[in-house]
């Protein structure tokens, strides 16, 4: 400190503390070396150390979506931004409020090839909410303290900020935070308009087949939404179905829920959608995994679609009332406006609609064959979930076919305990996801649902879990392929199974060995129970090398460019329903 | 079924004054797919630090609401008003049109110069650089008469607008 002034590094520190932040997940290089000075000299702020910068993210990710703060991040210049890119990315596209500090060159040699200069503010414009470039060290804690109102505010999201080592360096007085923060361009509507509002709810009160559709927005909402959302929709008895980034939002084992929607959701799901008159969609964004063929979903529908972003609204589905503000609030209002008009819903017609959808229920959708041969990766999973249940336990996952057999098969009453690279589909997720839970729930059961090419494309993070002691339990379902792609190949490409199958696979259990942590494996059906009992026991991170069926295909299945009543129940469908051309050119 | 009709609409969006926030806005149109016709920039308020951005693009409505929604999240931009929906708008262009020519040619470009009240900012012995303002149409129709009058180099700002009345943006 010289005449009451601090240095960059100092002043970035305070303004973390001020904003609550505990853990950074991060990577030192040169550039950002004096930030490192000055974590070494404090205490408040803890940092985990991992072993590339794309697991920074992730970790960050993992502790943001687990606990509802602002995941921090600190990587260098250079290589340590490009390696961030993809967690920013999908930060972004899920809406995961991240705060990423880069180191930068000295603002002298930005714009000359320094080393490890890269356009840092320039690669990431497209993939983060906003980013800022700090030139000048007076700047530095408004921008700071911008950063996190921005990353948490409205819909959430990634913010970097790029700091060159100069700014880091040089000395700036520092004063705290003024009380009131408003921001001069950025202020997000929360309450709902109330016309809107009641339009909604009328409509809603004479619905004969209503359905709630609620995604990741309920949960970046708060607990409190979660919590206004299931009384409302109890209270009104109405059917509810959650994307893949919204399970938990609502209790999984209420019989109102008929689970996940979209193109590997629930038969009853995706029928009632599509035969809904009045669809109450709360924070969920028509993302085409969900809706198939556009033209034919939900066609009978009148849509009410709530979200805090309005460039959500009518982009890819036209609705009849949008309403934009924040989850909690707007379900708050409606609750007041159906209380205040003491609505009943239709009994009669809501009877006759529940007795269609159990119908539906009663194809059994998830069904798959039982057998003491071979692991089946869903009876993996059911046997996961049984032994899991009612137990202190965070679910991360990869990305693939174990992903959607989990979303199916794992059943999630609470939110914020099931972690998911939904919108970006990063494989590599869920492990550095994983750690992030766990350095914020250290006493909780944190499971990284994997497969064995997803697990590879982050295994480096092992490391990090074996320095910080995460027990995180890795469960592979390995089926030596990358699953969802040779799914695609079967169905889509004459079983030409180009380069899906995953040679040369490491031994899992001396992976395991080898970063001081235990390796399980499970090659028969009665060694599964033995195998998660067991990885549950052990203090120290697990890989469970569950070896499952080969050739097992994730169903039901909506084929790309299809409409949600031509579901594939099973193998025995595929041939029945050939996938149109037009399908094959959608991802 | 949404309309699928391609309308042409004039934005105004009033943003701060900051390094990179031209490179969103048009980072946004490239990055997904929206077209642009013209874009113009200056700092409008140097004390409020705030710049004007005028697009011109074209869309199914449904994709016009889009742009604008997309707009209005960027952080730096402060408003976002359609001036094409929002009622009766002034838009003008300004051009540089350069001119070769000698004898009769170099009069009657003069002369037509004259009936489109532009102005001569440059001369020399076989040149001249007239200077015109107005809307898009009086300006191609300007350098369409040029063209056979020894046309040889143009520069032109894209639409400024403005909405007619007393409200502001």
């Amino acid at each position: 400190m010289a005449n009451g002034k601090l240095t960059g590094s100092e002043i970035l520190l305070k303004v973390l503390t001020e904003e609550g932040t505990e853990v950074v997940f991060g990577y030192p290089g040169g550039a950002v070396l004096p930030i490192y000075d000055a974590l070494f000299k404090q205490k408040a702020v803890r940092h985990v150390l991992v072993r590339q910068e794309g697991g920074a993210v992730h970790a960050a990710e993992g502790y943001a979506r687990s606990t509802g703060k602002v995941g921090v991040v600190l990587v260098t210049s250079g290589p340590g931004a490009t390696n961030a890119v993809t967690g920013l990315t999908d930060a972004l596209m899920d809406s995961i409020p991240i705060v990423c500090l880069t180191g930068q060159v000295p603002t002298h040699l930005i714009g000359n090839d320094a080393f490890q200069e890269a356009d840092t503010t320039g690669i990431t414009r497209p993939c983060t909410k906003h980013n800022y470039l700090v030139k000048d060290v007076n700047d530095l804690a408004r921008v700071l303290r911008e950063a996190f109102y921005v990353a948490r505010s409205g819909r959430p999201g990634p913010v970097v900020i790029d700091l060159p080592k100069d700014v880091l360096q040089g000395l700036a007085g520092y004063a705290p935070a003024p009380k009131k923060q408003e921001h001069k361009s950025y202020n997000p509507q929360v309450r709902g308009d109330t016309d809107a509002v009641n339009r909604a709810v009328d409509l809603l009160a004479g619905a004969k087949r209503p359905i709630f559709y609620t995604g990741g927005g309920v949960i970046n909402s708060g607990p409190r939404a979660s919590k206004l959302l299931t009384e409302f929709v109890r209270k009104t008895g109405v059917p509810i179905t959650n994307t893949l980034m919204g399970l938990g939002a609502y209790p999984a084992s209420d019989k109102q829920f008929v689970g996940m929607l979209g193109m590997h959701g629930t038969y009853e799901a995706n029928l009632a959608m599509y035969n809904c008159d009045v669809m109450v969609c709360v924070g969920a964004r028509f993302d085409d995994r969900v809706t198939g063929k556009i033209t034919e979903f939900a066609p009978k529908s009148k849509k009410i679609h709530i979200d805090i972003d309005p460039s959500s609204i009518n982009k890819n589905v036209l609705v009849d009332i949008p309403i934009v503000g924040d989850c909690a609030t707007v379900l708050a209002q409606m609750m007041k406006r159906w209380d205040e008009k003491k609505y009943k819903t239709d009994g009669k017609a809501l009877a006759k609609w529940w007795k269609d959808i159990d119908g539906w229920r009663g194809r059994n959708c998830l069904a798959y064959e039982k057998t003491s041969k071979i692991i089946k990766p869903q009876y993996a999973l059911e046997r996961l979930q049984a032994l899991t249940e009612g137990k202190d336990v965070y679910f991360t996952t990869e990305v693939g076919q174990h992903q959607m057999w989990a979303a199916q098969f794992l059943k999630f009453n609470k939110p914020n305990r099931w972690l998911t690279s939904g919108g970006l589909g990063t494989m590599g997720y869920g492990l550095p996801a994983a750690i992030g839970v766990q350095v914020a729930h250290p006493k909780s059961l944190v499971v990284d649902v994997a497969g064995e090419a997803s697990i590879l494309m982050n295994i480096q993070e092992l490391s990090t879990a074996a320095q910080y002691r995460l027990p995180v339990k890795i469960f592979i379902l390995n089926n030596q392929y990358m699953g969802m792609v040779r799914q695609w190949q079967e169905l889509l490409h004459g079983g030409r199974y180009s380069e899906s199958y995953m040679a040369s696979l490491p031994d899992f259990v001396k992976l395991a060995d080898s970063f001081q942590g235990v390796g399980l494996i499970a090659e028969k059906p009665s060694e599964v129970d033995d195998v998660i009992r067991e990885m549950m026991k052990i203090d120290r991170f697990v890989i469970a090398d569950i070896r499952v069926d080969q050739s097992e295909n994730c169903f039901p299945m909506i084929p790309s460019g299809a409409a949600h009543y031509e579901m594939l129940l099973g193998p025995a469908d595929k041939a029945a329903k050939p996938i149109s051309e037009e399908g094959m050119v959608l991802v | 079924m949404s309309d699928t009709s391609i309308e042409r609409h004039v934005i105004a969006v009033l943003v701060d004054n900051e390094a990179g926030v031209l490179a969103r806005v048009i980072g946004l149109f490239s990055g997904r797919g929206y077209n642009i016709e013209s874009l113009t920039v200056a700092e409008v308020d140097a004390q409020k630090s705030l710049s004007r951005i005028t697009i011109v693009t074209s869309g199914t409505p449904q994709i016009v609401e889009q742009i604008k929604a997309q707009l209005n999240r960027l952080v730096p931009v402060h408003r976002v008003s359609d001036l094409t929906e929002e009622g009766a708008h002034v838009a003008r262009e300004l051009a540089l049109v350069k001119v070769r020519g000698s004898g009769e040619k170099r009069v009657e470009s003069l002369r037509i110069a004259d009936i489109f009240r532009a102005g001569v900012v440059d001369s020399t012995a076989r040149s001249f650089v007239f200077e015109i303002t107005g809307s898009t149409e009086k300006i191609d129709a300007f350098v369409r008469l040029m063209e056979p009058l020894g046309l040889v180099d143009i520069s032109r700002t894209g639409i400024v607008a403005i909405a007619r009345g007393e409200k502001p943006i």
